[in-house]
């Protein structure tokens, strides 16, 4: 009982949020948090439990958002119908990526980089056909109503991400019981070892980079349907990868709680930077410092700080 | 397809590669001794340019005039960088120099946009608009003038790697880390000073860009890509290679403007990137990863 303890407050904390501090400014917070954490938690599944970084995680994350809007535009069908084709939109996407770049073995820093170029190929062949809205991008008409996946009051948008989250964070928590997630820390501690173990390295990795492209897809639906409207830069742009990569490397790559910790963190950062300035990039100076900040003094990230004993599974 | 305009685009292709490939021969350095994959390479390039600028618009200094003194100081700057701030937080691991550089790259970006704002700025300079007949293109003199002197410069760069002492020390230790230490080279200050030695490459490069492009804090985006897609194609830590991949680079960016339009025109590059990552990681003259 005790171990679900940290797991029950926080989501008793989350649920009780909106009802405590209702104006649209703190919801509105909210639902920006726990997206950053939705998405962080999507690029912690293969950058933090199975040692795969991405630069370009946007591939996933936009592939998701034009998946599902295209269904909803074109098709005329609910978002919700939407949502599952942006899933395995991310996961088809999540394979190509994962099986053309094992198979040719690339590794660390390799990978990152072809990640990136993968994410600037989508945006550009977003930003020249048609049916993708091309420079103009993809405007969502508003119509509230629950089938839309639309919601006349931001909290319909908070509880709908506050469970995405929940999801997110109950595969990251199956990842350190699971025999698959130990397949996956064996082959991001040493890949060769695990080899040598017996594990498949290469399907592991596609099955990882599926189950973490279809995570981000479906948080390319939510951005869509939040924002009504998405365009190439926004979808594929650096900016998302950036963000996701970010959140789980500051708050503890590799660990359950880590993208929370560090969306949460970010958010605060970014709402205290836009009081002090109206000039942008601050927010995002003080991101990056405290990106090598982690990386030189604490890299397990921040909750590291919050622990006495060492994780399950250790990044 | 009219033969004129497609020498034309040979043409600006070849120029606009020349002065790529002083800035993917400075990445190249870096990754060739130091194995770091530096992914602030092209923010560098977009903090120096802005140095250039601010050069001739607060004190008129020309930005040909100003090229020692570029090279100079992003020398300095990229010394202490290392010194400072990479060489001592990453822990000798791979990965967290990418992150750190990274990081790095995200701080000098906006920092860029929070002081100088988002606009693209380009100077004026009394040459900007002469042109040069050059078979079947008129092209401006200042893009020759930084073809030419980027070519001199790699030469020079070459020419100092091959036959100076301190070329020796980088070469030995590129080589064999451990031998190079117990020679008796200092092998923190040879890493801080190939660090900076690629760093002044962007210097120069900055100057040449700079009377015939635009800067906004978003150019280092623009650049590192084209930079790295160049180094991977010409192997990663190969000059030889660099100054190929330039040119190809160049090449493929100007005709496929020309064939597939100013939008999916930029698709070649990353193509490229994709493809040889792919299938010949090595690059086209690299000796092995």
């Amino acid at each position: 009982m005790k171990a679900w303890a940290p797991y029950l407050l926080a989501l008793a904390v989350a649920l009780a949020f909106p009802q405590v501090f209702r104006s649209n400014f703190a919801v509105n917070f909210g639902v920006l948090v726990l997206f950053a954490a939705f998405i962080g938690q999507s690029w912690n599944i293969a950058g933090g439990f199975a040692g795969q970084m991405s630069f370009g995680h946007a591939v996933f994350f936009g592939s998701g958002a034009y998946a599902s809007t295209l269904v909803h535009l074109k098709l005329g069908l609910s978002p919700w119908l939407g949502l599952s084709a942006a899933l395995a939109t991310g996961a088809a996407v999540g394979a190509l990526v994962a099986i053309l770049s094992f198979r040719a073995g690339l590794r660390g820093s390799y990978f990152a980089l072809i990640t990136l170029a993968f994410a600037e190929v989508f945006r550009i062949v977003a930003n020249s056909v048609e049916w993708t809205g091309a420079g103009l991008g993809l405007l969502i008409p508003r119509k509230p109503g629950l089938l839309n996946f639309q919601f006349a009051e931001r909290v319909g948008f908070y509880y709908v991400i506050l469970a995405f989250t929940a999801v997110s964070i109950a595969v990251a928590w199956w990842l350190t019981r699971s025999r698959f997630g130990a397949r996956l820390a064996a082959i991001r501690e040493n890949e060769d070892a695990a080899r040598a173990l017996g594990i498949d390295i290469f399907r592991e990795k596609v099955k990882v980079m599926m189950l973490s492209g279809a995570l981000c897809g479906a948080g390319g639906t939510f951005y869509a349907q939040y924002f009504l409207y998405i365009d190439p830069s926004i979808a594929y742009g650096v900016d998302k990868s950036v963000e996701m990569l970010l959140v789980s490397m500051i708050g503890g790559q590799g660990t359950v709680w880590g993208p929370l910790v560090g969306a949460l963190l970010l958010g605060v950062v970014g709402e205290v930077t836009r009081a002090l300035t109206d000039a942008p990039g601050l927010s995002l100076i003080i991101y990056g410092g405290l990106l090598i900040l982690t990386i030189a003094f604490l890299p397990d990230g921040l909750t590291q700080l919050f622990r006495s004993r060492k994780p399950a599974v250790k990044p | 397809m009219d033969f004129s305009i497609l020498g034309a685009a040979v043409i600006n292709g070849l120029l606009l590669g020349g002065i790529y490939t002083l800035v993917a021969v400075g990445l190249t350095l870096i990754y060739g001794v130091l194995h770091i994959i530096n992914f602030a390479h092209g923010s560098l390039l977009m903090l120096a340019m802005f140095g250039v600028y601010f050069l001739l618009t607060k004190w008129g200094i020309d930005p040909y005039a100003a090229l020692p003194l570029m090279m100079i100081a992003m020398y300095a700057g990229g010394y202490l960088l290392y010194r400072g701030v990479i060489g001592r937080f990453s822990h000798g691991k791979d990965e967290n120099i990418l992150l750190i550089t990274l990081g790095l790259s995200i701080i000098i970006d906006n920092a860029a946009l929070f002081f100088f704002k988002g606009d693209s700025r380009t100077i004026a300079v009394s040459y900007s608009d002469r042109m040069i007949e050059l078979g079947p293109a008129n092209v401006p003199l200042p893009k020759l003038v930084s073809f030419v002197a980027a070519m001199a410069l790699c030469a020079l760069l070459a020419l100092v790697i091959r036959k100076t002492d301190l070329g020796r020390a980088i070469r030995a230790v590129a080589k064999e880390r451990q031998g190079a230490r117990l020679v008796g080279i200092d092998v923190d200050r040879i890493f801080a000073a190939s660090f900076g030695i690629g760093l002044a490459c962007l210097g120069a490069a900055a100057c040449l860009l700079m009377p015939i492009f635009y800067v906004s804090p978003a150019s280092g985006n623009v650049f590192v890509l084209v930079a790295f897609t160049i180094v991977v194609l010409g192997g990663m830590g190969s000059f030889v290679g660099a100054l190929l991949g330039g040119l190809i680079i160049g090449l493929t960016e100007s005709i496929g403007g020309l064939f597939l339009g100013e939008s999916l025109g930029q698709i070649g590059i990353s193509l490229i990137f994709i493809l040889i990552l792919l299938f010949r990681p090595t690059g086209l003259f690299g000796g092995g990863r």
